[in-house]
C-alpha cells in the first residue's frame, strides 16, 4: 500500500498505455471479424477454413508473436504497433468463430419474417441478424477482453511499457508492493472491461430483459 | 533478416550440445509434459466430482475468475515469494512449475465440469436403469460422454503451459524460452526470432498431435462418424442431436408443430 501511495502518479500513465494495447484490438478485431465471421456463415466452405485458420493463430504463443511481428510488418521490435497488431490476431481468432456461431444462432423463422417485411441483404444483416446475434458477441468480447489485458503484460518483457512494466520491475527490483501492485491493476483492468462490454451488450439487446420468450410463444 | 534465421535454424551447431535447440526442445516438451500430467491428475477428478455429484459449482466459477489473474504477475510473484524457501537448483523450477499447474488446472476442470454437465440426462437414466452403480455410470458412461469438452479442456491447457513456459524462461526456467529470453538480453534478433519461430512449430505441432488424438479416444458414438452400430453404445445414429434436423424447430423435439395460419 505504501508503495501505490508514493508511485501512484507514475502507475496511471502505464494504466492508460495498457487500456489503448488491449482495448483498442478489441475494436479493431471486432471490426475485422465481423465481415469473416459473416463470410463463414455464407459459405459452407468458408466455415471450416476460417475456424481452422484462426484457431492456428489462436496456437501461437503470445511472446514469439510479439517478436515475431516486425518481421511480418517491418516494424522495429520497441514499437507499441507490434503488441497492437498481435493482440488484434489474437482477437479475431478468438471472434470470427463467436460472429459465425451467433449469427447462425439467429432464428430461421426470424429471419423469413424480416426477409418477408422487405429487409435484404446488408440491411437486413445490420438490422436483424447483427442485434440477434449481440448475446453471443458479447461472450466473446468479454473472453477476448480478459485474455486480452493479461497477454499484454507480456509485452514488458520486450520492452513495450504498461502495467506489465510493475510486474517486471517489481520482480528485477524484488519489490512486493510494486508487483502486487501490477497483478490488481491488471485483474481491476480486466473486470472493469467485463463490466463494460456487458452494460454495453445489455443496452444493445433491451428485449433480453423482457420475460424470456415472451411474444414469441407459438 | 528471414535469411540469418533461416541459417541458425538450420545450422548443425544451433542443434547439437546442452544449450542446443535439440536439448530445449526436449526440456520444453517434459516441462510442458509433466505440468500438464499434474493439472490433469487434480482438475479432472475434481471436475468429475463436481459435473457428477452437482456440488462445489464455486470451484469451476472461481477458476474461472482466476484466469483474470495475468500469467507473468502469477510466475513473478511464485519466484519472488517461493523460490527463496527452496534450495540449490530446484529454486528456479518449482515456482515456474507450481505456477504453470496453476494455469492449467481452470481450463481442464472447466471442460471436464462441462463435458459431465451436458451428459444427455437419458443416458445417465439408462445406465441406471440398467443397474449401475453410480461408479460405474461415472466411469462408464459420464466420462467417456464428456471426453470431447474433457479432452478440448486439456488441450488449451497444453497451449497455454507451452506458451507460458517460453515466459518462465525469464525467472530461470530451461526450455526454448531461453533462446527468446536470453536473445533479447543480448540483442540478438536473430537467435530471438529463431527461437520464437521453434515455439510457434512446437504449439501447432503438439496442438495437431492432440487433435489427432481426439479421434482415437473419443468414441464413435459421440462423433457420428464410423457406420452404425460400431459404437460402444450401440447405435450411435439416435443421438438425440442427430434426430433434431437443422431448420425444423420444434418438429422432432416432440413439440406439437405450429400449424401456420
Amino acid at each position: 500500500m505504501t508503495w501505490l501511495a508514493d508511485h501512484w502518479r507514475d502507475v496511471f500513465p502505464l494504466l492508460g498505455q495498457h487500456i489503448w494495447l488491449a482495448g483498442l484490438p478489441l475494436v479493431l478485431g471486432l471490426v475485422i471479424a465481423l465481415p469473416l465471421g459473416w463470410a463463414a456463415r455464407r459459405w459452407r466452405t468458408a466455415y471450416p477454413v476460417l475456424v481452422t485458420t484462426s484457431g492456428l493463430l489462436y496456437t501461437i504463443p503470445s511472446l514469439a508473436l510479439f517478436i515475431l511481428m516486425p518481421l511480418v510488418l517491418g516494424t522495429r521490435i520497441l514499437d507499441p504497433i507490434n503488441v497492437v497488431a498481435a493482440m488484434t490476431v489474437y482477437t479475431v481468432a478468438l471472434l470470427v468463430r463467436s460472429v459465425a456461431d451467433g449469427l447462425g444462432a439467429v432464428p430461421e423463422d426470424v429471419r423469413a419474417a424480416a426477409t418477408a417485411m422487405g429487409y435484404r441483404g446488408l440491411r437486413r444483416f445490420l438490422a436483424v441478424d447483427l442485434p440477434l446475434s449481440v448475446p453471443v458477441l458479447t461472450a466473446g468480447l468479454r473472453v477476448a477482453a480478459v485474455s486480452n489485458v493479461s497477454i499484454v503484460s507480456v509485452a514488458s518483457l520486450i520492452g513495450v511499457p504498461q502495467l506489465g512494466h510493475l510486474l517486471t520491475d517489481g520482480f528485477n527490483r524484488a519489490i512486493n508492493g510494486e508487483l502486487i501492485t501490477g497483478i490488481v491493476a491488471c485483474v481491476v483492468l480486466a473486470l472493469g472491461f467485463d463490466v463494460l462490454i456487458r452494460v454495453v451488450g445489455a443496452a444493445l439487446t433491451p428485449w433480453t430483459r423482457v420475460g424470456a420468450g415472451a411474444g414469441v410463444q407459438p | 533478416m528471414i535469411a540469418a534465421i533461416w541459417a541458425w535454424l538450420t545450422s548443425p551447431e544451433s542443434w547439437s550440445g546442452s544449450d542446443g535447440i535439440g536439448a530445449r526442445l526436449l526440456q520444453h516438451l517434459g516441462y510442458s509434459a509433466l505440468v500438464v500430467a499434474i493439472a490433469a491428475a487434480i482438475g479432472v477428478p475434481l471436475g468429475l466430482w463436481v459435473g457428477h455429484t452437482g456440488r462445489g459449482k464455486w470451484l469451476v466459477s472461481a477458476a474461472n475468475a482466476a484466469r483474470a489473474v495475468p500469467t507473468l504477475g502469477l510466475l513473478f510473484a511464485l519466484a519472488l515469494w517461493v523460490g527463496p524457501f527452496i534450495p540449490g537448483k530446484a529454486a528456479f523450477l518449482v515456482p515456474s512449475v507450481i505456477a504453470l499447474v496453476l494455469l492449467a488446472i481452470p481450463p481442464i476442470l472447466a471442460g471436464t465440469y462441462a463435458g459431465v454437465e451436458a451428459v444427455d440426462p437419458a443416458a445417465r437414466d439408462a445406465a441406471r436403469g440398467m443397474g449401475m452403480r453410480p461408479a460405474q455410470v461415472l466411469w462408464r458412461v459420464e466420462l467417456p460422454c464428456a471426453l470431447p469438452l474433457l479432452w478440448s479442456g486439456v488441450r488449451s491447457a497444453v497451449l497455454q503451459v507451452i506458451a507460458t513456459a517460453t515466459i518462465a524462461a525469464y525467472i530461470g526456467l530451461g526450455g526454448l524460452g531461453r533462446f527468446l529470453i536470453d536473445g533479447l538480453a543480448a540483442g540478438n534478433y536473430v537467435q530471438t526470432a529463431g527461437g520464437a519461430v521453434l515455439v510457434s512449430a512446437l504449439a501447432l505441432v503438439v496442438d495437431g498431435v492432440f487433435a489427432l488424438a481426439q479421434k482415437v479416444i473419443v468414441s464413435p458414438g459421440l462423433t457420428g462418424g464410423g457406420p452404425a452400430g460400431s459404437g460402444r453404445w450401440g447405435r450411435p445414429r439416435v443421438r438425440r442431436e442427430i434426430v433434431l434436423a437443422p431448420g425444423k424447430p420444434g418438429e422432432a423435439s416432440g413439440v406439437v408443430p405450429t400449424t401456420s395460419a
